[in-house]
């Protein structure tokens, strides 16, 4: 174990220090790798601070029934009875007149406004979830409800939600295939820096094998470069995000200050992060792997 | 300790380094392996060390067939070896304690027990005043003690020496064969493949021609 151990360490370091010694093709490695892991990390943070904006409201399409508002409480709960009878009905919430007055009032902006009205000119309603989320199973309970008496106006408001939703869906899609990609960018970028180092460190490793050194402790510091060429490209990756996210973060909300959201683009997650690092170390690693099983397959090939 | 049954190994295209050549050699033994250049010295080195695997014949080590190792078991064998190939294979981006140390640092001996040993070869090898030096730094017969001092370290029962004072003056030769000279007394089976057989004048010689033995 301890021997082990002491293995480990030293090809640590021994990574570490070839890392070191060549500062310049270090730095342009890392900014490659980095670059490469900016693209789908950066959308991920996008996104992220995107899904908040829809979280409110929800995806699974919900009716609005507004009563007439000379209706009365009578026909409310005539109506409130009737729609949880109905087979396709899942659940339904009545909004009293009263409450959302309140609730409109609570907006500085509205309530001059509700003020200088006479009366309350917010009408009671329900919010009902279908049990189907068919579209034409949809049109057809807002036909059906359209054609009961006292109804005012029925809306389906779930359109823009689940387009909206649509286009995450998207987007998710588009950087789990852009993130596919560079991963696969990285694993060549780290093969081919491996390779490179094995034919540096050539009669090293042939002096080794002749020493007695076991395939497993000639990779070991490739490894160990691989994986951590990986991190520190991840790292500058989180790096290159964080300053994009803090140069955009004014301008950003501006923006959408305009269109009444109150945004602050949040940086990466510190789950976000950590899978970002650990990734990044994981496919180097795999690269220098890949690259070691291509360029050390033949251990003991001297004149 | 070594022996060698009916080996023959064979280059492509068709040449013959070695042609059933049969010896044995005891533990604690030296050998001296001479002939011309092109006689197999090297070749019967390389087939010890497992570098090279017989065309036909056995090559037994401590009792192991060493052709037919698995590569996986090759470490092992050499582990067992002290190698001092004619290219003398030095690191030169290294410090002469750090090339004494490589053997070591393979098998994961302990730093303190590994560092006290690599002080004890260079002593032995009487290059105790350059190990921070850098091989390139060393004069040819520094250079060889050096490889001799890397083979040793591990303190192996066999020493496997080509050509050790190949390119060397009479005066470092001389010093150089009395190196090995005395790992011999302290035990260690000591087989040198050389043209200097004169060097080793109380050792038994086994004369290579065209890959077969002469006497």
């Amino acid at each position: 174990m301890n021997i082990w151990l002491h293995h480990h360490r030293s090809a640590l370091r021994m990574a570490l220090r070839r890392l070191i010694s060549t500062p310049l093709a270090t730095l342009l490695s890392l900014l490659a790798i980095g670059i490469a892991l900016t693209l789908p990390a950066g959308g991920q943070m996008l996104l992220n601070n995107i899904r908040p904006l829809v979280g409110n409201t929800s995806a699974t399409p919900q009716i609005s029934v507004f009563m007439a508002t000379d209706a009365g409480r009578d026909a409310a709960n005539e109506l409130g009875t009737r729609l949880k009878k109905h087979p396709l009905v899942k659940q339904q919430q009545f909004l009293p007149r009263e409450d959302t007055l309140q609730r409109m009032r609570a907006n500085a902006g509205l309530r001059e406004v509700i003020d200088v009205l006479p009366d309350n000119p917010f009408p009671d309603a329900f919010i009902v979830t279908a049990r189907n989320e068919r579209p034409t199973t949809l049109d057809a309970i807002v036909d059906e409800f359209r054609q009961w008496p006292k109804v005012a106006h029925v809306q389906l408001d779930s359109a823009w939600a689940r387009r909206l939703e649509a286009l995450l869906h998207l987007g998710r899609n588009a950087i789990i295939l852009l993130g596919g990609l560079l991963a696969t960018g990285l694993i060549a970028i780290t093969f081919n820096i491996i390779r490179m180092q094995v034919l540096t460190h050539r009669a090293e490793i042939e002096v080794s094998q002749l020493l007695g050194a076991t395939n497993r402790f000639i990779r070991r510091p490739f490894l160990y470069f691989g994986a951590l060429l990986g991190l520190g490209g991840g790292i500058t990756a989180w790096l290159m995000i964080a300053a994009a996210a803090w140069w955009l973060r004014a301008p950003l909300g501006d923006l959408l200050l305009l269109y009444d959201f109150n945004f602050v683009l949040q940086p990466l997650s510190l789950t976000d992060s950590a899978m970002l690092l650990g990734a990044a170390t994981g496919l180097g690693w795999l690269g220098a792997l890949l690259s070691l099983g291509q360029h050390l397959r033949h251990p003991c090939t001297l004149g | 300790m070594i022996r060698f049954d009916r080996v023959a190994k064979r280059y492509p295209p068709g040449i013959d380094a070695l042609s059933a050549l049969s010896f044995e050699m005891a533990a604690g033994d030296m050998l001296i392996v001479s002939g011309h250049s092109g006689a197999g010295k090297s070749t019967l080195i390389k087939l010890i060390a497992a570098i090279e695997k017989p065309t036909s014949g056995a090559v037994l080590v401590a009792g192991q067939n060493v052709g037919g190792l698995a590569r996986s078991a090759l470490p092992f064998l050499r582990r067992r070896l002290g190698l001092v190939l004619q290219d003398q294979k030095l690191l030169f981006d290294r410090s002469v304690f750090e090339n004494v140390m490589l053997p070591l640092t393979i098998t994961g001996f302990p730093p303190k027990e590994a560092t006290r040993r690599v002080h004890a070869a260079l002593d032995k090898v009487g290059l105790a005043a350059r190990e921070k030096a850098l091989p390139i730094a060393l004069s040819g017969g520094e250079q060889q003690r050096l490889a001799i001092a890397r083979a040793v370290v591990s303190r192996p029962a066999l020493l496997l020496a080509d050509e050790p004072t190949a390119h060397l003056d009479a005066e470092t030769a001389t010093d150089v064969a009395r190196i090995f000279q005395e790992f011999h007394r302290a035990g260690v089976t000591v087989l040198i493949a050389t043209y200097d057989g004169h060097l080793f004048p109380d050792a038994r010689t086994l004369r290579l021609d065209h890959g077969q033995s002469v006497s």
